[in-house]
Parts: structure tokens; C-alpha cells; sequence
């Protein structure tokens, strides 16, 4: 018995019809052609967050980021006016422009322009070539003909993100839509207090996305981390979401959690150290003083429910944000490396704390935070293994799973459109 | 060897030379090379002055820590990241997380 109202139609699943009830065929996280198939339908094709704007401080901050799921390394840099990004490649004989001891690893720092390490050809902040070593050696060379190769690069509510089509479909906020309105206004750019993980996977990229983006799993999965009386009560219950959205289909979605534990009804219900610290899983649990959370913006909470706690924005195609109720959020990239790996990437974002006492609380919810993952994260991996197995091929998921639905059915669309597509204009060149 | 932590907190210098790590990541290696009595025995004689340490710790600005405060401060780190062995899992790695790890690759450090 549900212990949340669900829609009319008796499921959150069937009030959005396009997905189906049917059990859903994971193919599309075990094969090396499906993963090369999202490449060009999905990654090359859509906005991708690459960060936020803090990331930069200063006019001339930079940081690389190497991306499989694109073929290419690219450089975001703060230039005086607008936040950019181009490709990571020096226009003379295509060495990589920015990179350190390892030219796979990415970088960051500030600089005033961009120095080849190969014959020193330099480029401004704003992508334009300025120097070319012995430039009267080469021939009719215009130095305007070859700034650096640009990425689109748009910001919202200063997060970051890069665009490789060659003419976008769309604009970021036109993009974004529902989430941008959902979310505008929250005061993120006073969460500069930043806790940033990172792992790499063995496992399709999709999954640690499923992983994250269904609760049903917690009770049991994570039972060690409650007392044992809130574990066994936990697990009678199971998980039910406030509420789920999906919008159209842009292959966003949301689910809306409780948010019982921060803080407890009952101290008994939390491990000493949270009662000590008044911190845990869901955060510090006093609200960070001089944030104004007084009047959220209008897609958290959208069941307006007393027991609200935290709000799971999926960002299609491998990006989360998460925002709790206690005045903190977090964000989740999922970047392939390969059909059966993936980089995964956490950050943490509190409020800057006014002293020990705040500090140690972060402290609480970043380690709670990371052991928590561990066990997801190593699920993650026999998963994949058992997948691979194709022992069975078709997966029964609950109406608590629906974004993980959602997210499978949006990549499979875009796929299909795309091979459609391709497959017209193939036709046209004959 | 010199006195690592404020003399308020004398009771618990036998700990600070091994656990008052700058970094998450010394922390985690240090807690997966202790044996589940060595972390009990951390967890036990630290929890209760958890409050104390803080009390303490909060009369500093916490960007300008004296060095002994500063110790304290990431004995207490330890503490917190302790604290999982010893109430959630009896014994120092997450159960099933196997090979996984998760690196805190970019922490404010204090």
C-alpha cells in the first residue's frame, strides 16, 4: 500500500505513457557498437555540464577535461568577458596545446595566454592566434585563419556547459527548460564550500546513473549505515518517493525524497556520532545561517510536502544535481570511457563554514557521503559482469525505477532517431 | 617527542602522532591499516571528547588555526572517519566494496 498518493493512473509509471511497463532490455549498456552509437546520437550532439563557474576564479583560469564520449580534450578558460572552451589542439601540426607530464590527465591553473610546448605558437584567452614562432618561414600564413577550434560553451545559474554539434538544436536554457525554471534562483553560487571525488568504474556509464537515481535500493543496500531497530523498519517499509516528474522528452526527470533524518524525530534513530556532530547522510542538520532558503524556487519540493527532504534533478544525458532540503547540494557526472567503464565524478556544496564545529559536520556528510557510494559503486561492477553474461537480457524495473527507465528510453529514442537519420541521408548520397 | 595536541587535550596525545592526517585520503589509508581494535580504541577514547574539541576548537578562526588546534582539529577527522568501522560496518573497509575506491580529489584542506 502506498504510503504517497500516486497519480490517477494508479502508478507513476503509467501516468507517463510513452515509457511502457514492459521489462526493459539492457543491451544498450553491454555492447561496444551501442556505446559508439551514443557517441554520435547522444554526447556529440547534446549540452554537456563540464563544471561551474567557481571552478574558474580569475580572468585567465583554466582547466582541461579529457572527454572519451567525444573523442576530444578541450580547454574552459574565464576570458575578461564570457566563460569559453575550445579544443584542446594547437592549430600548427595539432600537438595538444595544454598539458602537463602526462598529456591524458587534465589540468587547471591561471594564465595570461596559451603557449605551445612544441614550436610556441601562442593563443589569447579568447582563442585568437597572436604569436607564431618564425612566423616570415611560412607561407600566406594569416595568423586569423587559425584561432583555436571553438566549443559552444553556455552558462545557467554559473554552471558550465559545452556543446559539440556543429550548430546546436537548441539553446542551453531551451535545453534545460524545466529544470532551468525549476531551479533558477537557488542560491548555489553561495555554496563555494566543495568536497569533489572522482572514480573510475567498470561499468557502462548508464548503470551508476541507475544506481543513483532509484531509492529502492536503499533500504537494503545500505541497511549497515542505520541502527538496527531504524534498518529493520526501513526495510518493512521499503522506498517511496513524494513524487516523480519527467519532462516531455528531454530525458530529464526528478524524484522527490523525505527527508526523516535531518534531523531525527527520535535521537535513538541516528549512530552516536550523528547525534553528537547533528550531521549525516542528508547533511548538516541546522540550515546554513546567512543563505536565504526562505523561499525556494518553484521545482523543489514540487509535492509541497511537510516531509520533504531532497530533490534529484537528472540531466540528461549524464548529470545530476541534487539539492536537500538542510541548504546544501551536490552534483554527479557519469562520463563514459568505454562501453563497460566510466568515470564517475561527486561534488559536495556546503555554505563556508563559520568555524570548527561547521567544518566538522561537512566533514561527517562528505565521509558519509563516499561510503555510501563505495557500496553503490562496487555493485556497479558485478552488475556489468553479470550482464555481459546475457544469461538474461530483459529486467523488470518498478515503478520506484522509473528514471532509470526514462534515462534508457531516451537514449534508445535518440539512438533510433539518429540511425534514422543517418540512414536517410545515406540514402539521399546515392 | 614534542606535544602535538593543546594540553586540554593531553588525554588523547597518544593518538595524535598517527591520526592527525591533513587529508582525506591519509585518513582512509590509515583507517583500512588498523585492525578493528586499534580503531575501537580511537573511537572510545575520542567520541566522548568530541564536544570538548569543538567547544575548544570553535574560539579559533578557522582558516588561522593555531598548530595545536590544527592537529586536534584533524584528529577529529579521523575520529568521524572511524566512526563507520567501529558503529556501522565491525571491520575498516565498507563491506562489498571490494576493489571500488572513491578519491576526495580536491578537499578543503585545513
Amino acid at each position: 500500500m502506498a504510503h504517497f498518493p500516486k497519480p490517477a493512473e494508479g502508478s507513476w509509471t503509467e501516468h507517463f505513457p510513452q515509457l511502457g511497463t514492459a521489462p526493459v532490455n539492457y543491451e544498450d549498456s553491454i555492447s561496444p557498437e551501442y556505446y559508439k552509437l551514443e557517441k554520435a546520437a547522444i554526447f556529440k550532439q547534446t549540452w554537456l555540464n563540464v563544471g561551474r563557474v567557481e571552478q574558474l576564479p580569475r580572468v585567465g583560469s583554466y582547466f582541461t577535461r579529457e572527454l572519451d564520449c567525444v573523442d576530444t580534450s578541450i580547454i574552459v578558460v574565464r576570458d575578461r568577458s564570457a566563460v569559453r572552451a575550445f579544443h584542446n589542439m594547437c592549430r600548427h601540426r595539432g600537438n595538444k596545446l595544454v598539458w602537463q607530464d602526462y598529456p591524458n590527465e587534465e589540468v587547471k591553473g591561471t594564465c595570461r595566454q596559451f603557449t605551445c610546448k612544441y614550436h610556441g605558437w601562442r593563443y589569447g584567452l579568447d582563442g585568437e592566434l597572436n604569436f607564431v614562432q618564425q612566423e616570415s618561414e611560412f607561407f600566406d600564413l594569416d595568423k586569423a585563419d587559425y584561432p583555436l577550434v571553438s566549443v559552444h560553451c553556455e552558462t545557467w545559474e554559473s554552471f558550465i556547459f559545452v556543446n559539440f554539434a556543429t550548430e546546436p538544436s537548441e539553446t542551453l536554457l531551451e535545453f534545460l527548460g524545466e529544470v532551468a525554471t525549476g531551479l533558477s534562483g537557488y542560491p548555489f553560487g553561495e555554496m563555494t564550500q566543495t568536497f569533489g571525488y572522482r572514480a573510475v568504474v567498470g561499468a557502462n556509464w548508464k548503470l551508476f546513473n541507475d544506481a543513483f537515481s532509484e531509492f529502492y535500493h536503499a533500504p537494503i543496500l545500505h541497511q549497515n549505515q542505520a541502527v538496527a531497530s531504524e534498518s529493520a523498519k526501513l526495510q518493512q517499509f521499503g522506498f517511496e518517493a513524494l513524487h516523480y516528474d519527467l519532462f516531455g522528452d528531454s530525458g530529464h526527470g526528478i524524484v522527490s525524497t523525505w527527508g526523516g533524518m535531518s534531523p531525527p524525530k527520535d535521537l535513538e534513530m541516528v549512530k552516536p556520532i550523528e547525534r553528537i556532530l547533528r550531521s549525516g547522510l542528508f547533511g548538516p542538520w541546522d540550515q546554513p545561517p546567512g543563505i536565504d532558503l526562505s523561499e525556494l524556487p518553484p521545482g523543489l519540493n514540487p509535492a509541497r510536502h511537510r516531509a520533504w527532504g531532497a530533490d534529484t534533478f537528472q540531466v540528461f544525458p549524464n548529470y545530476v544535481i541534487l539539492v536537500w532540503e538542510r541548504g546544501w547540494y551536490l552534483t554527479y557526472h557519469y562520463w563514459p570511457l568505454a562501453y563497460d567503464k566510466h568515470l564517475f565524478e561527486g561534488r559536495l556544496y556546503f555554505a563556508p563554514p563559520r568555524n570548527a564545529t561547521d567544518r566538522m559536520r561537512q566533514e561527517l556528510a562528505a565521509v558519509t557521503f563516499k561510503e555510501y557510494a563505495l557500496q553503490d559503486g562496487n555493485t556497479l561492477e558485478a552488475t556489468q559482469r553479470s550482464l555481459k553474461s546475457r544469461a538474461a537480457t530483459e529486467f523488470p524495473l518498478c515503478d520506484q525505477e522509473i528514471l532509470p527507465r526514462n534515462l534508457h528510453k531516451t537514449v534508445a529514442d535518440r539512438v533510433q532517431a539518429h540511425r534514422a537519420a543517418t540512414e536517410t541521408a545515406v540514402v539521399v548520397a546515392h | 617527542m614534542s606535544q602535538m595536541l593543546p594540553d586540554d587535550f593531553a588525554d588523547l596525545e597518544c593518538f595524535a602522532a598517527r591520526w592527525s592526517l591533513a587529508t582525506e585520503r591519509e585518513r582512509y589509508t590509515a583507517r583500512l591499516a588498523s585492525s578493528m581494535p586499534e580503531l575501537q580504541e580511537l573511537y572510545d577514547a575520542a567520541l566522548p571528547r568530541m564536544a570538548d574539541a569543538l567547544d575548544y576548537l570553535d574560539q579559533f578562526d578557522l582558516e588561522d588555526l593555531p598548530e595545536d588546534a590544527r592537529n586536534l582539529m584533524r584528529l577529529f577527522f579521523s575520529v568521524v572517519n572511524a566512526s563507520f568501522p567501529v558503529e556501522s560496518w565491525k571491520q575498516p573497509r565498507v563491506p562489498d566494496s571490494g576493489a571500488a575506491y572513491l578519491d576526495l580529489v580536491d578537499e578543503p584542506v585545513i
